[in-house]
């Protein structure tokens, strides 16, 4: 068996939907042991949600719920009986963490806040991700993808000025969440084995976006800090034209820097007569809209003249940063992503065969490995339950109970 | 004072934009020593800033994204001050040496790498073949370092050596196909450096995981993060579509991929003031339609269940907005939650500093800067209950701790330190002959 990282490290997963979810499927495959824990009336609400198998609305054949929960050991509890709280209590005194995204208050309401748990167990990590925090006024407001991204993502310059703001695509904003989640309780977790302090971790999904990791706000917020002004809502920014994504003969390539390679690129233009004149090379000429408009003449008589895979090729030589805008289609498709291994191939019980995105980074000593796909609604409660101390016979009864 | 979770751990950074000090910045702000290791004869222009000292002229030209300096003014130190720096320069220490293609530098940085545990980069790949330093000389003088490579497309394949920036892996890794209004093609929004963000945060995540490997094995290894490569893993909806179903994605502006409606970016008064609303159940519709004041419309027929609401969202949107463009935007917002409707304001910088729950969490924090004077930054991500994360020191200046690193970490002598600077190896501005 391959070492991996976080082999040995358990981790019980109350999470749902997708950037708790996302989180904890970071750690499952890097190795933790992550036991999630579904209700037994239905489960994670991801299983409702699309895109299904061939469009086959059932729970196990939500693509949404098999990407983000491959490698996690599934089981049910019904944590508002009190059996199903002292069974969950028991779990926690052989896990190391805990990750959650209940709505604040929940945990505590069902006997099961951290003050609580950390009796149970003194080292124990726990994260708590939600929408706002678990204090301040709108700690119990709602979100969504859209509405996350306004309040903790740069949205309001993204998009042109005469129009309204337009976000990210899809729910990109949840997973960057997740992934900020995963770091949190990671870190936090190192504390706990290094110096043996187990503690809780309040994360917000908007403080998450903005403070993250650096990102466009986070800039934004600083600039407004050291000169009062806020950025603007245009296509094009900061290093001057050529900067953006421009028509080709199949679709679009994206090009980026004008002020800083400037010889470069005219280069790559085959030094158009044009563009050797001086004008061109004063620190403010790829900011001039007027210039702009003779500039993009040319770039698209180059670039009408050749297939997006082309254009970045041609410029890459010229060692201009360009390349292909890919449709999804195409990533999937794509050479650098299948050479590299990005996507790993898993079989499920329902759905059988299916290609996934999976790794996210290449470890020399302790690989990115996932062998188990989704769990179906309860599948290891016989093996988990057994691992502290529950026979069939019992669980029959607790199952009888509406407990797993 | 309890210790923080990376107490004790040393990082050695040399990196530029986003990715690489993002990742490091993350395990300085969990409490790791981050030393930033800067070159005085050597600029790259997305380190610092595009130049190391710009032109007024050139910084009014700039969006205040890049060109934001302290009033706008090319002051005495501009290294010190460029917005996308200082963004992730914050809880480290700074370093110089002159240049890594000299003899004297390699071997004074090599003999930080033996003093330090973790060493992040994100320069071209073949870059550290180049200087000498890659992995295989590094295990050499410390057998357990853990190298964090984040290059924008990986250490091999056909796109490694590709010049990219965090806006084009965008493009190439297909989110670009995914965001923007759903009437233009990909030239018709703005740039996205999300690549930016994933990478910071998947180096950081990489680093931990194998601090913790090391902690238990002793082993150190070799971490190769493509920022690229981080694209496909956000975008479930979309790749698992295509994966099961064969079906494209495209643009969907505003709209829910789960087909939630209204779901979009609404005009409230004011002059560039929004809301974003998403209705996601039949509850919420009902909680929708109250604080409207269940307006006659809403009964129609082509209203009258989730799918109705779906197919008819431009008459939908039309008719919200109506609704919205009365009101402020927090006003929207609050009367919408209130009812249990998801709804938030777009918000600016200025929103957010003055937002009453950011003040109330004690998001932003107070930092003097030597050369930016007194501002508020933003904080941390995550509240740890008993040792909480902050800003512990402000966005470290070029060689800003040359002293404590040669002297301290380096064991180096006073008259060799005097020596290092007159040989140009300890400085704290970039060579004078740099624009």
């Amino acid at each position: 068996m391959t070492e991996q990282a976080l082999r040995g490290v358990r981790v019980l997963d109350l999470t749902q939907y997708i950037a708790g979810p996302f989180a904890t499927k970071l750690l499952a495959g890097y190795g933790a042991d992550v036991v999630k824990i579904e209700r037994p009336d239905g489960g994670d609400p991801a299983r409702k949600l699309g895109p299904f198998y061939r469009d086959e609305v059932q729970p196990e054949k939500s693509g949404l719920f098999l990407y983000l929960n491959m490698e996690k050991r599934g089981i049910t509890l019904n944590l508002k009986h009190p059996i199903g709280v002292s069974i969950f209590k028991e779990l926690v005194k052989k896990a190391d963490i805990i990750v959650e995204s209940f709505r604040p208050g929940v945990m505590s309401r069902l006997g099961l806040d951290y003050e609580t748990l950390e009796k149970v167990n003194p080292k124990l990590v726990m994260t708590s991700i939600s929408n706002f925090g678990q204090t301040g006024p709108y700690r119990n407001y709602k979100t969504a993808e859209l509405i996350l991204h306004g309040m903790g993502e740069q949205m309001i310059s993204a998009g042109r000025d005469d129009r309204e703001p337009v976000r990210a695509g899809e729910t990109i904003s949840l997973h960057e969440v997740g992934i900020t989640a995963a770091v949190g309780t990671l870190g936090t977790f190192l504390g706990s084995v290094f110096h043996g302090i187990g503690q809780h971790v309040d994360m917000s999904m908007m403080e998450a976006l903005t403070a993250g990791a650096p990102n466009h706000k986070n800039t934004c917020l600083i600039a407004y800090q050291y000169c009062g002004e806020e950025q603007p809502r245009v296509l094009e920014e900061w290093t001057g034209y050529p900067h953006g994504a421009f028509p080709c003969r199949d679709g679009y390539f994206s090009i980026y820097g004008g002020r800083v390679y400037w010889d470069r690129i005219v280069r790559m233009l085959g030094e158009p007569e044009v563009l050797m004149n001086p004008k061109w090379t004063t620190p403010t000429a790829q900011s001039d809209p007027f210039l702009k408009e003779e500039f993009v003449a040319l770039l698209l008589s180059w670039s009408m003249q050749h297939t997006k895979q082309e254009c970045m090729e041609i410029a890459q030589e010229y060692r201009v940063p360009c390349v292909a805008a890919q449709e999804i289609s195409e990533v999937v498709a794509d050479p650098h992503f299948n050479e590299r291994g990005v996507f790993i191939e898993l079989s499920h019980p329902v759905v059988g065969k299916l290609k996934y995105p999976g790794r996210p980074f290449i470890m020399s000593e302790t690989p990115f490995q996932v062998e188990r796909p989704a769990p179906l609604l309860g599948q290891h409660n016989q093996e988990v339950y057994a691992e502290v101390g529950y026979s069939g016979e019992d669980l029959a009864h607790l199952a009888e109970w509406r407990v797993i | 004072m309890p210790k923080l979770p990376l107490e004790g751990i040393r990082v050695v950074e040399m990196a530029l934009a986003w990715a690489g000090p993002g990742a490091a910045m993350i395990l300085g702000d969990f409490g790791a020593e981050v030393i930033k290791v800067d070159l005085v004869n050597f600029w790259q222009t997305t380190g610092r800033g595009t130049f190391a000292r710009p032109s007024k002229e050139f910084i009014m030209c700039e969006s205040p994204y890049s060109g934001g300096y302290p009033n706008r003014e090319s002051s005495k130190h501009p290294w010190n001050v460029w917005p996308i720096f200082v963004g992730q320069a914050r809880n480290k220490r700074g370093m110089t040496v002159k240049n890594l293609k000299e003899p004297k530098s390699r071997e004074i940085f090599l003999r930080l790498i033996k003093e330090s545990d973790i060493f992040i980069e994100n320069n071209q790949p073949e870059t550290l073949d180049k200087l000498g330093i890659n992995y295989e000389v590094l295990r050499e003088v410390k057998p357990d370092i853990i190298v964090v490579r984040l290059s924008a497309c990986g250490q091999n394949g056909p796109y490694s050596g590709f010049r990219t920036h965090g806006p084009l892996l965008d493009s190439l890794g297909g989110h670009l196909s995914l965001r923007g209004y759903s009437d233009v093609g990909a030239d018709g929004t703005s740039e996205c450096t999300i690549a930016d963000f994933l990478g910071a945060s998947f180096g950081a995540l990489a680093a931990m995981l194998a601090l913790f490997h090391r902690h238990k094995t002793g082993k150190g290894q070799l971490i190769d993060c493509g920022q690229l490569e981080t694209l496909p893993l956000c975008l479930t909806q979309a790749m698992m579509d295509y994966l099961m179903n064969q079906r494209v994605h495209t643009r969907i502006g505003n709209r829910d991929v789960h087909g939630a409606a209204p779901c979009g970016c609404y005009r409230c008064q004011g002059e560039d003031d929004w809301v974003n609303i998403t209705v996601a159940s039949e509850e919420e519709w009902r909680g929708f339609k109250k604080v409207l004041g269940n307006p006659s419309w809403a009964e129609e027929e082509r209203f009258s269940n989730a799918y109705n609401r779906w197919k008819n969202q431009d008459a939908l949107d039309k008719l919200v907005e109506e609704w919205t463009v009365q009101y402020n935007k927090y006003a929207v917002m609050h009367m919408l939650q209130k009812e249990g409707v998801p709804a938030g304001p777009v918000m600016n910088a200025a929103d957010s500093y003055s937002d009453p729950h950011l003040k109330t969490r004690g998001f932003f924090e107070k930092v003097t800067h030597e050369d930016a004077g007194t501002h508020l930054y933003p904080g941390m991500a995550w509240k740890l209950s008993k040792t909480p994360l902050s800003i512990r020191r402000p966005p470290v200046r070029f060689g800003e701790d040359n002293e404590y690193v040669y002297k301290h970490i380096l064991g180096v002598s006073d008259e060799e330190y005097a020596e290092l600077i007159e040989q140009g190896e300890i400085s704290t501005e970039p060579a004078p002959d740099i624009p």
